[in-house]
């Protein structure tokens, strides 16, 4: 019984980063070296050597992949696991003070799972029903780490917006009409397109009357004078840091429409949309989002789920490309983001990319999208080593993964999933076991026994 | 002598609140004092409501009361460290909870919400002060009449720390005794103790009932608070210097209550919820205008090394729950399925907690949690004494260390000299099967307790400490 925790403890700790060379591999690097068969030298978690014959350092573990393909650790741009009490702070259409940051939940089995499916990093959003969303950030997945340890250090967070029917419907069960049979209930504004994008305008008059409070606050301060301090307001607060550039926004948007709506709420305000999400008809207005700046986070051809999402083409990653916009493949649930390399290579179908371009669009370029690409998203000297083994082909339904390496550490190994399974389900079923013979009612039971 | 015993036990038979002698002496009995040795035959003496004395070498006085001790143990009263006893109506219905992934509420918004009780309050943002009743003190909503009194003092529990618990801010507790009187002001020895601060809120999840309606949504409403209690102190303070030239400040009982607050309680449960709230709370303290301190309640998962050390680094004092996890009732074909191995362990290991504490250094009380009906109490420790904890330690997370926590030692959690009169008088060594709780003195009144009638279950204290993780 005493060994039960230890083992789960073990099971659970991932082997501490050591230097090691992967050899034999094909690498398909998503940076400038390409796609090679050769060597990936691993040292103090980052990415020491690649090439087709590299100095093995001393003491180095080697582990031998013929036969087998490297990629960088995918990257979700949108997800929404590992987070605990809810999703959504539903009751606002502005609730831009809660943060996902407070709610990470390190142990969502989500996050292995997805860990299992090749993702390292994932951008772990708030959901979709209002206007303004929740305070954002991207996490490694760490499993077995705390929350803290979770946290991709030293990205730039975000803010989710969310535009068209989610934030028009939530709280208005009837349309706005508020009355569910004979019970009234307070209706939530905006019931309409034209109220969303009202309350974000209303919301960042308010942030700017904030900021210029905060800002005349702290010229006094330089002058040597000792003010009040206005009040913190949380809400404003964030976006006070988008207004300042400190904060990315990620917009959940479908329509045409008002994804040209956002652009000009954005350009009217002095803030930049730094990722447009699903963005299904981004192919009609794909120029106006390049000359935004903004990139696009879509789906490979997941669609007509709901009226705003029907004029969808899965050609949309492919045009949106074309016309120069950074492009990712999302994932938007823990299931999808599981496969996300299969997503990728519905690209090569879906409007003919090479397979460097699709893998890209889970990988480097949701790196660039999250302003991360400086240490992932590519398998380069330097950065950090976040590598996914798999046993064929990355892009085919028949790949798996076999190992995955987050800053150098292995948290997935499928061989060592797979042998441990057994010792798992024998320790459930004594368990179970115990606690039903506890439960029974000991009546047969003999004494001095 | 033994006409004097039978006496009192007949008049204790009325069960009518004591109005006894003013000075009462307990002879040749086995006394645990807890904070110094155990007399294996002493006498102690109460007097107005106070320990007198206690000793081996103590004559009972010309005028008190005897009762004879012989093969009875006397033992500080209990003292449960996280209750609503007192206050009618308090306890809500426990919420259910537990691990898992992402649970309804992350569907909660696309579905059509949950009929909110009083659309009227419908919160719209911190401004409104949701679900916040930080002024409300325990002392002043006890009603003396609250029966739960008796069946509690029958576990042999004399003090109890009682909070308003409803909302995510849901008062101030107070320490009282659990005297039967007229007056509920007689109970109270300390009216305020620290805010209970609850992180499932009453009105559940949903947006039916406006903001917050979601964890993260409580957490940034907790945070906003006690930014704003930070700002109105401020604001105050300038004011009060200097309010010439200077619009004052709006009154705010909300940030008053919070204030006014000591200690605030945070609950967690499992090991990431106790990392989450060490270091919510950690912030809260820098950011309180007024000296706080903390304490967790909950600790489900503090059998689990990880989650011990965690509470060892943050030295932070910890309410562990006497309601350990239950198995779901099985018939003969049940579907475990869906048990997790982690829910299991849980299961298995709950109830090491408290040995898992002590041997971890850190520092805690057991409070009742619903459990305080005597049979139940009594089950609940034991099931910490079989998986470790010594019986010694029992008794002081029951006793002493709860005082030290909310820092009354100087008064209650032991048998001293000058200490209150509250003592659990037994038959039997306390917290086993068979043990018979004999008299139980409170503030120096004997009671004694009825012998346990079927049923009359108190509910649960707390709402699930599981910050409403997962549901």
């Amino acid at each position: 019984m005493k060994k039960l925790i230890p083992s789960i403890l073990v099971a659970l700790a991932p082997l501490a980063a050591e230097t090691f060379v992967i050899q034999n591999a094909t690498v398909m690097t998503e940076g400038p070296k390409g796609i090679f068969k050769g060597s990936v030298v691993v040292k103090d978690g980052k990415i020491a050597d690649l090439g087709e014959k590299v100095m093995v350092p001393a003491g180095a573990t080697i582990i031998e992949a013929g036969g087998l393909y490297l990629i960088p650790g995918i990257i979700d741009c949108h997800s929404h696991i590992a987070g605990s009490g809810g999703i959504n702070e539903g009751s606002v259409s502005v609730s831009s003070m809660v943060n996902i940051k407070d709610i990470i939940n390190p142990d969502d089995i989500s996050i292995y799972r997805a860990l299992a499916g090749g993702v390292t990093t994932a951008n772990i959003l708030h959901g979709s029903a209002n206007s303004i969303g929740g305070q954002t950030l991207p996490l490694k997945m760490r499993w077995g780490k705390s929350a803290e340890e979770m946290i991709f250090a030293g990205a730039t967070p975000g803010i989710k917006f969310a535009l068209g029917e989610n934030p028009k419907r939530a709280g208005n069960p009837q349309g706005g009409r508020g009355a569910i049979g004979a019970i009234q209930i307070q209706a939530r504004y905006p019931a309409t397109r034209m109220g969303v994008e009202d309350v974000i305008r209303e919301a960042f008059n308010d942030a700017k009357a904030y900021k210029a409070e905060w800002d005349a606050y702290d010229a006094k301060l330089a002058k040597g004078e000792h003010p009040i301090p206005p009040r913190t307001d949380l809400k404003l607060q964030a976006l006070k840091e988008v207004l300042e550039n400190k904060r990315y926004v990620h917009v959940h948007c479908y329509r045409a429409d008002e994804i040209l709506m956002m652009i000009r709420a954005a350009d009217d305000n002095g803030f930049k949309v730094r990722t447009f999400q699903h963005v299904l008809e981004g192919y009609k207005v794909a120029k106006e989002i390049k000359e935004h700046g903004a990139g696009a986070s879509t789906f490979s051809d997941w669609w007509a789920y709901k009226i705003e999402a029907i004029d969808a083409i899965p050609f949309n990653a492919a045009l949106l490309t074309k016309k120069g916009v950074i492009v990712s493949l999302n994932s938007d649930d823990a299931e999808l983001m599981r496969h996300l390399n299969t997503e990728a290579g519905k690209a090569m179908k879906y409007g003919g990319m090479s397979e460097t371009e699709a893998l890209a669009m889970v990988t480097i370029n949701p790196a660039i999208q999250l302003g991360i690409d400086k240490t992932v998203g590519s398998i380069e000297p330097g950065k950090d080593a976040d590598l996914v083994l798999y046993d064929g082909f990355p892009m085919s339904d028949f790949a798996k993964v076999t190992k995955v390496w987050i800053d150098g550490t292995q948290y997935f190994d499928r061989d060592k999933e797979v042998a441990e399974q057994a010792a798992k389900d024998a320790e459930k079923q004594q368990l179970l076991d115990k606690e039903k013979s506890a439960q029974r009612p000991q009546t047969n039971r003999r004494p001095n026994q | 002598m033994k006409k004097l015993l039978v006496f009192s036990f007949l008049w204790c038979c009325t069960c009518a609140p004591a109005e006894g002698p003013s000075t009462i002496a307990i002879t040749n009995a086995k006394i645990v004092t807890v904070s110094g040795q155990v007399y294996a035959k002493g006498t102690v003496v109460l007097k107005d409501g106070l320990i007198e004395a206690v000793g081996d070498n103590v004559t009972a006085p010309a005028d008190a009361w005897v009762v004879a001790g012989e093969g009875m143990t006397v033992y500080p009263g209990l003292i449960d460290g996280l209750s609503t006893v007192g206050i009618p109506g308090a306890a809500p219905a426990g919420a259910g909870g537990g691990r898992g992934g992402r649970g309804a509420g992350t569907q909660a918004q696309t579905a059509a919400p949950a009929v909110p009780a009083a659309p009227a309050e419908r919160s719209w943002g911190p401004g409104d002060r949701p679900q916040t009743t930080s002024w409300l003190l325990a002392a002043d909503e006890l009603q003396a009449g609250d029966r739960r009194v008796e069946t509690v003092r029958a576990s042999g529990i004399t003090t109890a720390v009682t909070y308003p618990t409803r909302g995510i801010f849901g008062g101030q507790g107070s320490v009282i005794d659990l005297v039967s009187g007229e007056k509920p002001a007689e109970m109270v020895l300390v009216p305020a103790v620290g805010q209970y601060i609850s992180m499932s809120g009453g009105r559940g999840f949903g947006g039916g009932g406006g903001f917050p309606s979601s964890l993260m949504g409580i957490i940034a409403y907790v945070r906003q608070l006690y930014l704003d209690a930070n700002h109105y102190k401020l604001v105050k303070d300038a004011y009060a210097s200097n309010p010439r030239g200077m619009q004052r400040p709006e009154y705010d009982r909300a940030l008053e209550g919070l204030m006014a607050s000591q200690r605030f309680l945070l609950p967690a449960n499992q090991t990431i919820e106790i990392d989450r709230m060490l270091r919510f709370g950690a912030e809260l303290k820098t950011i309180s205008p007024t000296p706080q301190s903390m304490i967790l309640y909950g600790a489900r998962d503090a059998y689990r090394p990880d989650a011990v050390e965690l509470l060892k680094k943050a030295n932070v004092p910890v309410l562990l729950s006497l309601r350990w996890p239950a198995p779901p009732a099985r018939n003969a074909d049940a579907d475990d399925s869906n048990e997790t191995l982690r829910t299991l362990i849980e299961r298995d290991k709950a109830p090491s907690a408290p040995a898992a504490l002590v041997k971890g250094g850190v520092k805690f009380a057991l409070y009742s949690d619903g459990t305080d009906a005597p049979r139940d109490f009594q089950r609940a420790v034991k099931k910490a004494i079989d998986a470790g904890l010594s019986r010694e330690d029992a008794l002081r997370a029951l006793t002493i260390w709860p005082a030290e926590i909310y820092g009354i030692a100087d008064r209650v959690g032991s048998i001293e000299k000058g200490k209150i009169a509250n003592l659990v008088v037994t038959k039997g060594e306390i917290f086993d099967d068979r043990t018979q709780i004999v008299m139980v003195f409170v503030d120096g009144k004997k009671y004694v307790p009825e012998p346990p009638a079927a049923g009359g279950r108190g509910g649960p204290a707390t709402d699930e400490p599981g910050a409403g993780g997962d549901r």
